[in-house]
């Protein structure tokens, strides 16, 4: 296919962004649903909670995975940097994600109430783990790191964790759990939902808490993120959807409709994703050394043939994992049964 | 220890974990599919329970496949970020390829696979089952080809220049289709599905020497036993492809294979041995005089490149390439007799009968991942000191901002990452063979009592 006279950097800055939002909507209420997983007690509504998840979890998985190939072929030098700039952080990343494929595998294969309950402890740190590592690393890439002419950097394990990206790492598990939260609404039934229900008001005030502090945070120390809002007052309106869908999910819940405050709960996943892309654009990576060193999408990008390859081989493909992703959650869908193939 | 060599080992370490699963799942999808459709053309209930049993096992390894390859994804970037700038524009496009062309198609249906039997009609189920096969097999394809292009560059150009120089896609389909991609991509999927065969192989010749499930053992090993004497013998066809394209475009690995140091004289082709690097000679080997001139020129007294065309700083590790390489050729050659051996027994209607023959089966399955990992190696080893062939060196692929001690954490992360998940690998593979497959009686129960569990 021939895309000459499109803009093929900013084509794969979005597509990208959508990969990984992808993820964070998918594995997102997949992270939340370990988040709660210690607040039930009984085996049965544990096993009601891992099934939730069982079909579609390390499906959600692969969107991380296409994610990291897109931004390797996309963007190889901000692939480079960022994986070997977070060294420890991305380490730690992979040995949880291992670690929660572990819990969810293993756990239903014993039936001892140690066995089980070591694992359930296991899925659920893991889960908070993986959700907090990423919203610090997030947070550091919002903040700036020292990238130096050789475009290359490293972090020391304590610059890492600083006060404003274990915010967004607290932010992002607050969010997940909002969204497992809803997540389980639409997949438990009877006197389970009813509890599950206080949850998701709970984890809703959790996540506002947490969000307002982000966003004054941002807007003091990060004043960066919010220049292409200024320039562009337009903008403002990704702002006030994602805020809309955050006020939209309780009314929802409230009147029984379920799908449509899951919906929501996407929505503002997806706006604050946006909002995060918007201000980083057009750059990917924030050098704390001098501006000339951000690797942004012109100077990051792979040769426009490569661009160009890739871009086919979305158009081709795309059609088809949507097509898949929704006949798999159509075949899943609704209340969660326990049968002989569960978890 | 240098960080280079650190950073291999911890590579070497994590990419050999990895490849015990991936093969067996290619492996096994082909049989699912062999099972499933039997049972779709006879209706024969045996071939729904031989089915189900497998599909256990396959969710097994293809969760360990998962759970170790999302590692690989990001490895790239960690360890070896100036070989990640360098050839993000081809070898990053393969990745991504991989992941929106197999991973999703596999990962997808897969779900229907193992969770999907009583929510699914049986031909939906079969199709998924297709589709999960060909997704495992989509993957290799994708991740062959990117490795393969390290082993034999093609369809691009070099842009830029010192530390800014990386290699730029001229042409997608002459990178897709490099030299040595499709033989080396049959040669990789044929030892998969000898991964898979020999699995079940083993596993059903364990259920007859117990003399348990024979019904369902017989079949199996009779199914199994056709994978491993067609893949057996069409990788001794890819093998000899594979290396006649090693002896043209990779000629220091193809001398090292050998320990063939002088071009000059015909090379012959050892059986073992063990090699002397600084005599430069192998040192008690048997050897085939002119062998590998005959495969690899057609002609026993045509001389083949040797060690010596090669600036010592150009050549591979030597003995240790030989061994893993022989080690393979050797694995390769006992599957094919074992081949002949179970088909000779099928055709005398004696597979069950012989307790020896069964005891080997069960340990056969070992031979193939033993042929896969020694294969790997030599190829990768043998393209040393490349990263790749020709273009990069290993040495300064690294990434320069990580430490000794980053990748000494790392290693001993997944070193006890690994350990435990590969207990728990074996646990539970072995308490699944001991549980076997479930009776038709408690099939059709519980599929009652989940009837009446949800409609009251």
């Amino acid at each position: 296919m021939d895309f000459t006279g499109l803009d093929l950097p900013l084509i794969w800055f979005i597509l990208v962004g959508a990969l990984l939002t992808g993820y964070a909507i998918l594995d997102g209420f997949d992270l939340g649903v370990g988040a709660l997983h210690l607040l039930t007690d009984t085996d049965d509504e544990r096993r009601i909670m891992l099934n939730a998840i069982g079909p579609v979890w390390d499906g959600n998985e692969v969107w991380l995975v296409t994610g990291g190939g897109a931004l390797f072929a996309a963007f190889p030098a901000v692939y480079a940097a960022v994986f070997s700039g977070f060294y420890v952080a991305v380490m730690l990343l992979l040995a949880l994600l291992i670690f929660r494929a572990v819990a969810i595998e293993f756990r239903s294969k014993q039936s001892g109430r140690a066995w089980r309950r070591a694992w359930d402890a296991a899925f659920s740190a893991a889960s908070i783990g993986i959700a907090l590592l990423m919203g610090v690393t997030l947070g550091n890439i919002i903040a700036g790191v020292p990238v130096g002419p050789e475009r290359d950097f490293t972090l020391p394990l304590t610059s890492l964790l600083n006060p404003y990206a274990l915010l967004v790492g607290v932010t992002t598990v607050a969010l997940f759990m909002m969204h497992g939260a809803i997540y389980l609404v639409m997949k438990t039934e009877g006197e389970m939902q009813r509890r599950v229900r206080g949850w998701v008001n709970n984890a809703i005030i959790f996540f506002v808490i947490t969000y307002v502090a982000t966003t004054m945070a941002t807007l003091l120390y990060m004043p960066h993120m919010g220049e292409p809002f200024k320039e562009r007052p337009a903008l403002f309106a990704v702002a006030l959807a994602g805020m809309l869908a955050i006020a939209n999910i309780p009314r929802e819940v409230h009147h029984g409709r379920e799908f449509r405050a899951f919906l929501s709960s996407v929505a503002s996943i997806a706006s604050l994703m946006a909002l995060f892309a918007v201000g980083m654009f057009p750059n990917l990576v924030l050098s704390t050394i001098s501006p000339a060193y951000h690797l942004t999408v012109r100077n990051a990008a792979s040769s426009p043939a490569t661009l160009s390859v890739m871009l086919t081989v979305a158009v081709i493909g795309i059609p088809f994992v949507l097509a898949y992703t929704v006949a798999i959650y159509w075949i899943f869908r609704g209340k969660v049964r326990l049968d002989s193939a569960s978890y | 220890m240098d960080v280079e060599l650190l950073a291999r080992i911890q590579f070497a370490f994590t990419i050999a974990f990895h490849y015990l699963y991936p093969p067996l799942s290619i492996g096994l999808g082909v049989l699912l599919v062999a099972m499933e459709g039997m049972y779709l053309r006879t209706r024969n209930p045996v071939y729904e329970r031989m089915a189900r049993f497998w599909v256990k096992i396959f969710a097994l390894t293809f969760a360990m496949g998962v759970a170790t390859g999302i590692v690989m994804e990001f490895e790239f970037g960690t360890n070896w970020a100036v070989y990640s700038r360098y050839v993000g524009d081809v070898f990053g496009s393969a990745l991504a390829a991989e992941g929106i062309f197999a991973f999703f198609l596999e990962s997808g249906f897969l779900a229907v696979l193992v969770f999907g039997w009583d929510r699914v009609s049986p031909r939906m189920h079969f199709f998924s089952t297709c589709m999960v096969s060909l997704g495992s097999m989509m993957s290799a394809v994708w991740i062959v080809v990117a490795n393969s292009w390290m082993q034999t560059p093609a369809g691009f150009r070099i842009a830029g220049e010192g530390m800014e120089a990386r290699a730029e896609i001229t042409d997608f389909w002459a990178m897709v289709f490099n030299p040595s991609s499709m033989d080396r991509l049959s040669h990789t999927l044929s030892g998969a599905w000898l991964a898979g065969a020999t699995l079940v192989l083993s596993v059903s010749a364990y259920y007859l020497l117990k003399r348990r499930h024979t019904d369902i053992a017989l079949r199996s090993m009779k199914i199994a036993t056709v994978l491993l004497v067609f893949a057996s013998l069409f990788q001794l066809f890819t093998g000899h492809r594979s290396a006649v394209g090693v002896s043209r475009n990779q000629p220091a690995k193809m001398a090292a294979f050998e320990a063939h140091y002088d071009s000059s004289a015909p090379a012959p082709f050892y059986l073992f041995g063990w090699v002397n690097e600084e005599e430069q000679r192998v040192n008690v080997g048997i050897a085939v005089p002119g062998m590998l001139s005959l495969l690899v020129h057609g002609d026993i007294n045509a001389p083949v490149t040797g060690l010596h065309a090669f600036p010592p700083d150009e050549r591979p590790p030597v003995n240790i390439v030989f061994q893993f390489y022989h080690l393979m050729v050797a694995s390769g050659m006992a599957l094919i007799a074992l081949g002949f051996l179970f088909s000779f027994l099928w055709a005398r209607g004696r597979l069950a009968e012989h307790r020896w023959a069964l005891r080997l089966g069960v340990a056969s399955v070992l031979i193939p991942q033993v042929a896969n990992q020694a294969g790997w190696f030599a190829a990768e080893v043998g393209r040393q000191p490349w990263i790749v062939y020709g273009l990069l060196r290993t040495s300064d692929a690294l990434s320069r901002t990580v430490t000794k001690e980053h990748i000494v954490f790392s290693l001993v992360l997944f070193g006890v990452m690994y350990a435990l998940l590969f207990a728990l690998f074996l646990f539970l593979l072995d308490r699944k063979i001991k549980h076997g497959p479930d009776e038709p009686e408690r099939i059709a129960s519980e599929y009652e009592h989940q009837k009446q569990l949800l409609h009251g």
